[in-house]
């Protein structure tokens, strides 16, 4: 049977946690509901962890930890807040905060898009490993640490050590910056740079409405790779 | 972890709801610490009294210490006994002699708070079990801190609970650990800074309380904490008028405000703020590392 079933809403005040995140785990795509309502998160952790189907998630309010942790394929929405953790390890797919976000949005992540409207808290994208993040706002400090591939894209301000031991993840910045970490720097945005950036801003929906031109690019100096005794101090 | 909170009121229209409010966020926290747990309210006060938070065992007659405490002239100290704490209202003029006459005849009895306003109430348990036990939710108040310990830098008694208290109407709850605190607790000491505990909480207080008394603001001494106090840290902390938050320049612990018309609200976690009136529209937000924010009443 292929015939799409309603739209699906889960209240949190009178369903488990659990019973949401079997159901959105149960869903393989096609034969279950493709659009998932989820109401009075009120601050729960874990909420909408470990998707792997295609599906549309709105949750209605602030969530707690790890929110669409290990997303796969799904596009979660959160009208709200998110708590430390958000969208960690993300494999693919797309996550979008309406509001802020807290410590390590996007940690680890493998791929997918995040993009959160407010600000993000310090260790923004940390160990990123190939996931694309556009922040309308400011990140925190240690923001892109030890980021290995991917992108974290900023609109407003990065604060102290960006980018710190950075491998090959691409930082835009288009505000200050107030430090940057141990082998990041500053490098020259070329015209293949602002075709990247303006497509990651075009899939964050933010087509023609930012001038790619007013972005700082950051990157690895690449000292840092492999031991030798002359670095010792910065590792 | 440990899992703090706190709650200071702009609307008058809700200090007789304080506790009930404090209570609910506290219990909401129960799974970041489930060592010991307390609370300081500051409730009512008289300009010429000072209220003592006591603390004993279980069932002590505190009727027979406050009478103790009586004097021709005076009368009978006010006396309120909830559980294993017992608040005295004595005339402000007697606390030292107060203070001395229990330190020599009643060294069973531990004085965890002093102040105009502030009552201090801690035990060992869970946070739905101390709240219960002293009836917090019965409490009115201006504003209140709430604490619920996951013990790391000293022993689970109701001794290293919080919020711990070394100054009139000042009191501090802390999640996080300091590792400068031993250094810190000797040179406050010989600053005449009264620490009880080996808890290194208690040198936050204590050295936030010196600096008030050089003539800092509950702002300033924050901001001075910043460069003094080494380790991790996430401080709530309340004046007879005011109500401060300071996390370390890592941020480490967690924290989330709420501000409204109505409050501003502290929680480690935003679960602990979901119950407060009008949440949905206040302005919810994470407070910046090594950043001081603090609110104050107009006297």
């Amino acid at each position: 049977m292929n015939a799409i079933s309603p739209d699906l809403t889960f209240d949190l005040a009178d369903t488990s946690l659990r019973e949401l995140n079997a159901a959105l785990h149960a869903a393989t795509g096609e034969s279950n509901a493709r659009r998932w309502r989820v109401l009075n998160p009120n601050g729960r952790h874990a909420v909408a962890v470990g998707i792997a189907a295609p599906l549309t998630v709105e949750i209605e309010g602030h969530v707690g930890y790890y929110c669409a942790g290990m997303n796969a394929e799904a596009s979660v929405i959160i009208h709200g807040n998110a708590g430390v953790g958000l969208a960690e390890n993300m494999m693919s797919g797309f996550v979008h905060v309406r509001g802020d976000a807290s410590q390590a949005a996007g940690a680890t992540g493998h791929g997918g898009l995040l993009v959160i409207d407010g600000n993000a808290s310090a260790r923004c994208g940390i160990s990123m490993k190939g996931i694309d993040i556009v922040v309308k706002g400011s990140v925190g400090h240690m923001s892109a640490f030890m980021g290995q591939s991917g992108s974290l894209i900023v609109l407003g301000d990065a604060g102290e050590a960006l980018g710190d031991s950075l491998y090959e993840a691409r930082l835009f910045v288009r505000g200050s910056v107030k430090s940057l970490g141990a082998d990041c720097i500053e490098k020259e945005m070329r015209d293949e740079h602002k075709v990247l950036l303006a497509e990651k801003l075009k899939a964050a929906g933010l087509d023609g409405s930012v001038d790619v031109s007013a972005f700082k690019r950051y990157g690895s100096a690449r000292q840092l790779y492999n031991f030798h005794v002359d670095n010792a101090s910065a590792y | 972890m440990c899992g703090i909170v706190g709650l200071f009121l702009k609307d008058p229209k809700l200090e007789g709801e304080l506790g009930a409010m404090l209570a609910s966020m506290l219990c909401v926290m129960t799974d970041r610490g489930p060592d010991s747990a307390g609370f300081a309210v500051y409730g009512s006060g008289a300009k010429d009294k000072v209220k003592l938070s006591l603390r004993a065992t279980a069932s002590y007659d505190f009727e027979a210490l406050a009478a103790g405490l009586s004097l021709p002239a005076a009368g009978l100290p006010g006396l309120a006994v909830r559980g294993t704490h017992a608040i005295v209202e004595i005339p402000a003029a007697r606390e030292a002699a107060v203070r001395a006459f229990l330190k020599e005849r009643h060294p069973e009895v531990a004085i965890v708070g002093t102040g105009e306003r502030m009552e201090i109430f801690k035990e060992v348990g869970l946070p739905a079990f101390v709240a219960e036990t002293f009836g917090l939710s019965g409490m009115r108040g201006t504003h209140g801190i709430g604490h619920t310990r996951m013990a790391t830098e000293s022993a689970v008694t109701t001794a290293g609970a919080h919020p711990f208290s070394t100054g009139a109407d000042q009191c501090l709850v802390h999640n996080g650990s300091l590792s400068n605190h031993n250094a810190l607790r000797r040179a406050l000491k010989r600053e005449g800074i009264a620490i009880e505990t080996d808890n290194d909480s208690e040198v936050a207080a204590g050295y936030l309380t010196w600096r008030m008394r050089q003539g800092a603001s509950l702002g300033q001494a924050l901001e001075a904490g910043l460069n003094d106090l080494d380790g991790f840290f996430t401080f709530v902390v309340g004046t007879e008028n005011g109500f401060g938050v300071l996390r370390d320049p890592i941020a480490c612990k967690p924290a989330v405000m709420a501000e409204t018309d109505q409050y501003v609200a502290f929680g480690s976690e935003y679960r602990a703020l979901v119950d407060l009136p009008g949440i949905a529209k206040a302005r919810v937000f994470e407070p910046e590392p090594a950043t001081v924010y603090f609110w104050e009443r107009a006297q």
